[in-house]
């Protein structure tokens, strides 16, 4: 028995079949979730992968966030099963309030597709559990709109709890501005909320399994939340 | 939509002919009226018909064991194995791009997509081929950047990766920017919508689906596309078109449903000359006429005339040849992605295109005179005198090193990070190699193939000489397939053009294509379809003749793709094949001396299938470590980007009777710099000499330092500083 992690397609996903593909190379079991199709099917985790949802006209993930899936995943949240957001999903998830803090326009106002590095910051979610504080993984980012915002207070808010989950850095974990690809605040590339079982990103983890079309930066990432699903399931 | 003044006769202000009138009056028996001459205007037009270049397109060869489709249908298709189905063509939007840079350029991505959606195939990757003038120019800055910007913007919306493509600039593209878009897709090969296996009846349904119809492009393929850009042409922005990637991302699920679902008898997409294009080709194909109901059409707003919904270039639209047995259940999957559908016309016996708005019968036109029975034209040809002296024996004291350090930061070969990493080349996660790479190459999901794909034009050698800039462009385009291990089996190509009504331009063309069909016969690489891009000028001055070719190759087993760059040290580096006294049209010829002239390298075509060969075998057979195509700079600028993308520096001698720079930077053809570990030389060696191909070991690779004995001694770190930031210099992002 596998873990089963249900990936969601809204109108405009883009990464979805590379987010259930991930999954099933670490050895879960992905379950395609319809935007308009307000049931979960018992899945033991949900991400919502990356794309442009509706468009993302208005603001990137604004309109997603009304989909009928998203109550239910609301509530998944709230009872601590594990929601991952990945680029798009990560726009999704701060729309909704589930996360704090905003993305906008890279500060280059260009798109960046690139492999960068990552420094894990907390193993206080399902994604780093099993993976050391300080690891440096190499994940690809792709995005237009990927500058992580919030005011002074939410950030400080971000540091002293914990929340911050991964920060852009150099190849020896230095976070620094030369090593921060659109200008997000603090060099950060992913949060999680007070509880650690929601966690959004901006980069790919699931472009990162396959060592035959690029780095394996993310197979820590779902080893660890497949093994953490298992081990709260049972 | 006029050109010209409002004294002229209407059909000239349309851009047709006064001889073109006759042939209507021919085929309806009477005058035409507005509205039927605004179809035959827009399905006439020189993008649409192709009446200029039908006669030459004719010569190419179009047949091989591989070709499943070949020209004439939305693209080409050929079998790659285990029953499936690589669909793939080339696109010219170069004349919206440069009017309007951004939506340009998207809306040539979604053309090309929905083209290859229309075979039933799932796009999985993109390249574009794209040529500007100097970047020193702060007008053809913001053409790269408002065309790069809108690749971006519509290609990474719709999830098809863009893996490749090729930017190179010259003067003669500062007032027409080159802008060319290929997609390939992948179908199951029985499951292709072709003409052949799927056949409508009479009362069967034409139902559009996708975005309403409104008055943006009308008038895109007569008014932008065939005619020549000058002064004031901002005037004709309406003409071009307006993207909206999430529609098409829409469209692109929703087709893919309904041809898997086998609910279609026909699917094709709205392109240049919108309805009426669509129309008239399916119904004619399928032998039958039309009835359309321009009532039925949604719109974008009212009071829309029916010419104006009849050639329309709205985009993200398709048109469904249904069964009435099977139009709820197409509706429906519409329905499920959010697109509305729209039954606008009835197939009828007859063949006539019986239109209709607001009850009035508005056209009645013979649908086969739009399309088959366009006019065709064989225009007079002169010949071009050749360019110039040939730089080859002009002597050159500078300095190796700094002409080498030139070459790499020449925008033609220096690195083009700045532009695909405003692309997705990732999504749907089979990109092997992505851009910068010889050849791209995306997995074929659930097997071990690789799909090898490659644009290349090389319009420095298409000025000089025609015939060999055609037969170069296939030849490297399947070069830089093969060096990857991978053989070409197709190509596709985009033939970049001025004006076609001046002889020396036809000449052009038609020595191109001359030039490409004995490529294409050498080189077993049969063309599956493209575009014709024509009145590329201004002000009288053309675009450099620019055929630009894309070709598809095939790997048995992607993990054993050749990587371009030096993977380790301790490799061995030989040269394979000849070079010789060729400096004309060279890159170091444009970039050091100054001048664009004399001949481009000649170029056997039994010498380069011999190379392609035998850097396919060596590569099934695991001999080499890495190949690298020798193209612009030559041999050194060669062995510089091994270094630079693999990260390892070499040590080589280059040794030959010919003066150092020409032994250097010659672009003699059919040559490639490859790696091989020193165990699996004996077998190189020995394959080379029972191929007939000739080979020099170089040197080794290994260390930081990039030397050629005598001539060059720099380091790794230097040439990639220098090519990484050569582009991002011009546009003024470091100092």
């Amino acid at each position: 028995m596998s873990a089963r992690i249900g990936v969601v397609t809204f109108p405009g996903s883009l990464d979805d079949r590379d987010a259930i593909r991930a999954v099933e190379l670490m050895g879960g079991q992905g379950v395609p979730l319809w935007h308009a199709d307000p049931e979960l099917h018992g899945v033991d985790g949900v991400i919502l992968p990356g794309g442009f949802s509706y468009g993302d006209y208005l603001r990137c993930g604004a309109i997603a966030r009304f989909a009928p899936v998203m109550e239910e995943i609301r509530g998944f949240a709230a009872r601590g099963g594990p929601v991952l957001g990945i680029c798009n999903g990560f726009q999704i998830l701060c729309e909704s309030g589930l996360l704090p803090g905003a993305l906008i326009r890279n500060r280059s106002l260009r798109f960046v597709c690139r492999i960068v590095s990552l420094r894990v910051e907390t193993t206080q979610t399902p994604i780093t559990a099993d993976v050391p504080p300080g690891e440096i993984l190499e994940i690809p980012i792709k995005h237009g709109e990927g500058q992580f915002v919030a005011g002074e207070a939410d950030l400080d808010r971000l540091e002293d709890e914990g929340m911050v989950v991964f920060r852009y850095c150099g190849p020896d974990g230095e976070v620094s501005e030369d090593h921060n690809p659109n200008g997000a605040l603090r060099g950060i590339a992913g949060i999680r909320n007070e509880a650690g079982n929601v966690v959004g990103l901006m980069p790919h983890p699931e472009h990162a399994v396959d060592p035959d079309v690029g780095p394996t930066g993310g197979q820590a990432l779902f080893a660890s939340l497949l093994s953490h699903v298992m081990a709260t399931a049972r | 939509m006029s050109a010209g003044s409002d004294s002229e006769p209407l059909h000239r202000r349309f851009g047709l002919r006064d001889d073109e009138l006759d042939m209507i009056r021919d085929a309806l028996g009477r005058d035409p009226d507005r509205t039927e001459l605004a179809m035959y205007a827009a399905m006439w037009s020189e993008h649409c018909s192709y009446k200029s270049s039908k006669i030459h397109l004719r010569t190419l060869p179009t047949e091989g064991p591989a070709v499943l489709v070949g020209p004439g249908q939305d693209a080409g298709a050929v079998d790659v194995g285990d029953g499936i189905a690589a669909v793939f063509k080339m696109e010219s939007h170069s004349h919206p791009s440069a009017i309007e840079p951004y939506q340009g350029a998207a809306t040539g991505v979604g053309g090309i997509v929905r083209d290859i959606v229309s075979m039933g195939a799932r796009p999985v990757a993109l390249l574009d081929p794209l040529m500007f003038g100097p970047l020193e120019d702060e007008r053809n800055r913001w053409l790269l950047e408002g065309v790069v910007a809108g690749i971006g913007g519509y290609g990474n919306c719709i999830g098809v990766p863009t893996v490749g493509g090729e930017v190179r600039f010259a003067e003669p593209h500062s007032a027409n920017p080159t802008v060319n878009v290929l997609c390939v897709g992948i179908a199951r090969a029985d499951r292709l919508m072709t003409a052949a296996t799927h056949t409508p009846s009479a009362g069967s349904l034409m139902v559009l689906y996708g975005a309403t119809t409104g008055r943006d492009g009308i008038g895109g393929v007569s008014v932008l596309a065939s005619a020549t850009i000058e002064e004031g042409s901002e005037g004709s922005r309406p003409s071009v078109q307006i993207g909206d990637p999430f529609s098409e991302k829409l469209l692109i699920e929703a087709s893919l449903e309904l041809v898997e679902g086998d609910l279609l008898e026909g699917l094709q997409d709205l392109g240049g000359a919108g309805l009426t294009c669509a129309v008239s080709e399916s119904a004619a194909r399928s032998g039958f006429g039309a009835r359309l109901d321009l009532d039925a059409v949604p719109l974008r707003e009212p009071g829309m005339e029916a010419f104006e919904i009849l050639t329309s270039e709205s985009q993200e639209r398709m048109l469904a040849i249904v069964h009435p047995s099977k139009l709820e259940r197409v509706r429906a999957v519409c329905a499920k992605w959010g697109l509305s559908t729209a039954v606008v016309a009835t197939l009828e016996p007859g063949g006539d295109l019986d239109v209709h708005l607001a009850g009035q019968q508005v056209a009645k036109v013979p649908a086969l005179s739009l399309t088959e029975k366009a006019p065709v034209y064989e225009r007079p040809m002169r010949s071009i005198p050749a360019n110039g002296d040939d730089p080859t024996f002009a002597p050159f004291d500078g300095d190796l090193g700094d002409a080498l350090r030139s070459l790499l930061a020449a925008p033609n070969v220096a690195s083009k990070r700045w532009v695909f990493e405003q692309y997705d080349r990732m999504v749907q996660g089979q990109t092997v190699a992505g851009p910068g790479s010889d050849a791209a190459v995306v997995r074929v999901p659930g097997t071990m193939k690789g799909l090898a794909l490659s644009v290349d034009g090389n319009g420095r050698y298409g000025s000089l000489d025609p015939y060999l800039g055609g037969a170069h462009a296939v030849a490297e385009a399947a070069r830089n397939v093969a060096v990857t291990g991978a053989k070409p089996l197709a190509i596709t190509n985009c033939l970049n053009f001025g004006n076609p009504e001046r002889p020396e331009v036809m000449w052009q063309f038609s020595e191109a294509i001359r030039g490409m069909r004995d490529a294409c016969l050498a080189l077993d690489t049969p063309v599956t379809g493209g575009n014709v891009s024509f009145y590329n000028e201004s002000g009288g001055s053309a675009i450099w003749p620019t055929p630009v070719v894309g070709v598809l190759g095939s790997l048995a087993d992607y993990r054993l793709r050749l990587p371009s760059g030096f993977p380790s040290p301790g490799l061995a580096v030989y040269l394979l094949g000849e070079s010789f006294a060729e400096l004309g049209g060279s890159q170091f010829a444009e970039t050091v001396l100054g001048v664009v002239a004399g001949a481009p390298p000649a170029l056997d075509l039994e010498v380069e299938r011999r190379l392609q060969d035998l850097v396919q075998e060596a590569a099934g057979g695991d001999l080499l470590a890495s190949a690298h195509d020798c193209s612009d700079g030559g041999v050194a600028v060669a062995l510089a980007e091994c270094a630079i993308l693999g990260g390892h520096g070499f040590a080589v001698t280059l040794e030959g009777d010919l003066p150092p720079h020409v032994l250097l930077f010659g672009e003699s053809a059919s040559r490639a710099v490859v790696s091989v570990a020193p165990e699996r030389e004996g077998s190189l060696r020995g394959l080379a000499a029972t191929r007939g191909v000739p080979f020099e070991r170089l040197g080794e690779t290994g260390g930081p330092r990039a030397v050629i004995d005598g001539f060059v001694d720099t380091t790794v770190e230097e040439l990639t500083e220098v090519w990484e930031q050569a582009i991002p210099r011009l546009l003024g992002e470091v100092s």
